[in-house]
C-alpha cells in the first residue's frame, strides 16, 4: 500500500547566472565571445553557475499529501518543474510511479479568443485529459465554476474572477495519480478559496499522492500530513506538519522587520522572545510603551487572532491608569492553550473611556514580530479536526483498565 | 492491476531519438493546438478564410502582369495566372508555415514554462494547421483550371508527395529556426529577409528550366525548388518528371528535418530555463 511514488535522490539543477528566465541576443553571444580571452581561465566556472536545488532527496508515498513551504527563491517551484518535467535536473534523478498532472499556473493555455467551452477542452487537454474524459467531466466542471450562463462567449468577456474559477474548475477535475499544484490556491474570492480547498481535500481522500507548494501555513496545516521545508536549494527539515511549520515559523520572525508603534514600542515573552513554548504554565507578555501623555480611565485591550483572521481571544482592561513617559506593561495569562503556530498579537490603547463611550484612541498596534506558539501539539494528528486550542486529553476504559492519551504521534 | 509506468527523470544525455511514441500519446493534444491554430485564425480575421484565397490570388495577379505580361518571362505555353498560381500554391504554404512555426515556442512560453508536453508538438501543429489555408486556396486552383479548360493526368497523383514533402521542408527548418528563435530573438528579424530571398531562389517567379541543366542537382539543393517544381508539373504537366533534382531535394530535406529535431531536442532540455 504505501510505498514510494515518488522517489528523489541527489536532484541538483543548476543555472547559469544571468541565464535564468532570460532570453539571449545575439550580440550578448558575440560579446561574451570576443572578451572570452581576455578572461582568465577557470575564472566562469565556479562564479556564473548558481544552484537553484542541489542535493535534494526524499520519498512520497502513495496516498501522502506533502507540503513543500521556504521562502520565495528557495527552490521550491524548481523542484516542483523538475517532478513535471518542464525542466531536466542537472544532477541526480527522480522516479514517478504513476501518471502525474501538474498544475503550476491556473489558466495554462487558455486563449481570449476562444470561448468558454472551447477554452475548457482546450485547457483540459494541455493539462493531460483526453478528450473523452473532458466530455464526460464537462457539466461538472462549468457547474464547479458556476459559470453555465457564458459558457459560449469568448472568454475575453469574462471577469477575472470568472475566468479563474473556470481554470480553476478544469484542473480541479483532473484526475492523476499523482498531482503537484503549486500556490494556485492563492487565486479568486474567499469563497471560492474555500471551495478549492475542499476539492483539494476531497482528492486527497481519494487515496491520490499530492505534492502542494504554498505561502499560506493555514492551507498546509489543514491539507498536509507531512511538510518539506526547502531553505536555498536544500532540504532543511522535514517531517510532521505542526513541528515543521512551527520551526520555519520561527525562523520567520528573526527575519520580520522591527517595527514600532506610535506609542507601543515593543514586546516579548519575557527569557523567550515572542515564542511561547510551555503548554500550561503561566505566560506573561511584556509590553513597553512611551507615553507623551498620562493615561486616565483609559482601556487597554489585547488580543490574540489567528493566520485564519479569527480572533481566539480577547481581554479588556478598563480604568487603567499609566504615568507619562516609557513604560512597561505586564499581561500575566495563567495558561494559553493555543495550537501550535504563528499568531498576531493586537493592542489597543485608548484614553478617558473605551472604544464604546467616547474614549480617545490613542493607538491600535499589530504587535511586531508575531506572537509563535511552539509547543507539541496534543490534538487529532489531522489538522483539519484539530480545532484551535492545544490541550491534552486522556481516554480510559475502566472495563480493561488501559488508557490512551491524545498526543500526537504518541 | 497494472502496475503504473516508471518515469525516470534524469539529467539529459548527449543522445536523442524521435519521440515517436510519446507524440502518438499526445496524439489529442496535438489535435487540440492544431484546432486552436485555425480557430484563433479564423476569429481573429474579419474575412476569414477568404484570405487564403485572396493572398495568393492577388499575388497572382501582379507577378502576371509584371513578370508575365511585361517582362516576357517563359511560361512554356502555360497561361500566366496558372504557371504562377500552381507555384504559389506550396510557396505560400511554405512560408507561412515556417513563420509559424518558427514563432511557436515563442509565441507559446508561457505553456513551455508551466506545463510538460513533448515540445515537438508546437512547431508540428503550426505545420500541419496552415494545411487548412492551402486547401482552401486549391479549391481556388480547381476553379482556374475549369476555367482555362486544363485537364490534369495522371501526373496529378504525384501531389500527395511534393506536399508532404512541402509539409516536412517547413518542419525540418521551422524546428531550426524555433529553436534558435527560443535562444535569439535576432531570428524574428531574420526571417522575413530569409522567406523572401528564398522565394526567388525557387522557381516561383520563373521556371527551373531558366536553370541550366547541369547545374539542375545543384539547384535541387533548395528543397523548395524540387517541391515547386514538382507542384507544377504534376498540376499542369509542365517542366520535367522528377528527376535529379527531385532526388536532390528530397536527400536535402531529409538532412534538415533530422538535424532540425536533434537540434530542437537539444535546445527543449534547456528552453523552459531561457525562453
Amino acid at each position: 500500500m504505501s510505498e514510494a511514488v515518488i522517489h528523489v535522490e541527489g536532484l541538483g539543477k543548476r543555472y547559469r547566472v544571468g541565464e535564468r528566465e532570460r532570453y539571449l541576443a545575439l550580440r550578448d553571444v558575440l560579446a561574451r565571445a570576443v572578451t572570452a580571452p581576455f578572461r582568465r581561465n577557470g575564472q566562469r566556472r565556479t562564479r556564473d553557475y548558481l544552484w537553484a536545488l542541489r542535493d535534494v532527496s526524499f520519498d512520497v508515498r502513495q496516498g501522502e499529501v506533502v507540503g513543500l513551504i521556504g521562502r520565495n527563491g528557495a527552490g521550491k517551484t524548481t523542484l516542483l518543474k523538475i517532478l513535471s518535467r518542464i525542466t531536466r535536473p542537472t544532477e541526480g534523478f527522480a522516479e514517478i510511479h504513476g501518471r502525474v498532472g501538474s498544475l503550476l499556473e491556473v489558466g495554462t493555455g487558455f486563449h481570449p479568443e476562444l470561448t468558454g467551452r472551447e477554452n475548457v477542452y482546450l485547457s483540459g487537454a494541455i493539462l493531460g485529459m483526453s478528450r473523452r474524459e473532458i466530455g464526460q467531466k464537462y457539466d461538472a466542471i462549468v457547474d464547479f465554476a458556476g459559470v453555465e450562463r457564458f459558457i459560449d462567449t469568448p472568454l475575453k468577456h469574462f471577469s477575472t474572477g470568472m475566468q479563474m474559477r473556470l481554470a480553476f474548475a478544469v484542473a480541479a477535475h483532473l484526475e492523476p495519480e499523482i498531482l503537484l499544484v503549486d500556490e494556485v490556491l492563492a487565486v479568486g474570492d474567499l469563497e471560492f478559496q474555500k471551495k478549492c480547498l475542499g476539492k483539494m481535500q476531497e482528492v486527497s481522500q481519494s487515496g491520490r499522492t499530492i505534492v502542494f507548494v504554498s505561502h499560506q501555513m493555514n492551507q498546509i496545516r489543514r491539507l498536509c500530513e507531512r511538510v518539506l521545508w526547502i531553505d536555498a536549494g536544500q532540504i532543511r527539515q522535514s517531517g510532521s506538519t505542526g513541528e515543521v511549520i512551527a520551526a520555519y515559523e520561527s525562523s520567520q520572525v528573526g527575519a520580520a522587520a522591527e517595527s514600532r508603534g506610535k506609542c507601543f514600542l515593543r514586546w516579548e515573552v519575557p527569557g523567550h522572545g515572542n515564542v511561547i513554548r510551555q503548554l500550561a504554565d503561566e505566560v506573561v507578555f511584556r509590553l513597553e510603551l512611551q507615553l507623551t501623555e498620562p493615561v486616565s480611565k483609559g482601556h487597554l485591550g489585547v488580543n490574540i487572532v489567528n493566520g485564519d483572521s479569527v480572533l481566539l481571544i480577547g481581554w479588556g482592561f478598563e480604568n487603567v491608569e499609566i504615568p507619562a513617559g516609557r513604560q512597561e506593561l505586564m499581561v500575566r495569562v495563567p495558561f494559553l492553550p493555543l495550537r501550535p503556530g504563528a499568531y498576531t498579537l493586537l493592542c489597543t490603547l485608548f484614553n478617558n473611556g473605551n472604544n464604546l463611550n467616547d474614549g480617545e484612541a490613542i493607538e491600535h498596534w499589530i504587535a511586531v514580530p508575531p506572537l509563535i506558539v511552539d509547543t507539541r501539539p496534543m490534538t487529532h494528528a489531522q489538522d483539519r479536526w484539530a480545532g484551535l486550542l492545544n490541550i491534552p486529553a486522556e481516554l480510559q476504559v475502566p472495563s480493561t483498565d488501559t488508557v490512551r492519551t491524545s498526543v500526537a504521534g504518541s | 492491476m497494472a502496475k503504473p509506468p516508471v518515469l525516470r527523470i534524469t539529467p539529459p544525455s548527449r543522445w536523442w531519438a524521435i519521440p515517436f511514441g510519446e507524440l502518438w500519446a499526445y496524439r489529442e493534444l496535438l489535435y487540440f493546438f492544431v484546432w486552436r491554430d485555425i480557430k484563433i485564425r479564423y476569429k481573429q480575421t474579419a474575412i476569414g478564410a477568404a484570405w487564403a484565397v485572396l493572398q495568393p490570388f492577388l499575388t497572382m495577379l501582379v507577378f502576371s502582369l509584371f513578370f508575365g505580361k511585361l517582362a516576357h518571362i517563359s511560361s512554356g505555353g502555360l497561361p500566366y495566372p496558372i504557371f504562377y498560381y500552381s507555384a504559389l500554391l506550396p510557396w505560400m504554404y511554405f512560408a507561412s508555415a515556417l513563420q509559424n512555426a518558427t514563432n511557436t515556442i515563442v509565441e507559446n512560453q508561457r505553456l513551455v514554462t508551466k506545463v510538460y508536453f513533448p515540445r515537438l508538438a508546437l512547431p508540428l501543429s503550426s505545420v500541419l494547421s496552415g494545411l487548412v489555408d492551402f486547401g482552401v486556396s486549391f479549391l481556388m486552383f480547381i476553379a482556374m483550371m475549369i476555367y482555362y479548360g486544363i485537364r490534369p493526368s495522371a501526373a496529378a497523383l504525384w501531389l500527395p508527395v511534393f506536399l508532404l514533402m512541402a509539409i516536412l521542408t517547413a518542419l525540418g527548418v521551422g524546428l531550426w529556426l524555433a529553436a534558435l528563435n527560443a535562444i535569439y530573438r535576432d531570428v524574428r528579424y531574420v526571417l522575413p529577409f530569409l522567406v523572401q530571398f528564398w522565394m526567388f531562389a525557387s522557381p516561383v517567379v520563373y521556371s527551373s528550366s531558366l536553370v541550366p541543366a547541369k547545374w539542375r542537382w545543384l539547384y535541387g539543393l533548395n528543397p523548395m525548388a524540387g517541391v515547386i517544381e514538382g507542384f507544377r508539373w504534376s498540376l499542369t504537366g509542365h517542366g520535367d518528371p522528377p528527376g535529379r533534382m527531385f532526388l536532390a531535394s528530397a536527400g536535402v530535406v531529409l538532412a534538415i528535418l533530422l538535424g532540425g529535431v536533434g537540434y530542437f531536442q537539444k535546445m527543449e532540455t534547456t528552453v523552459a530555463d531561457v525562453v
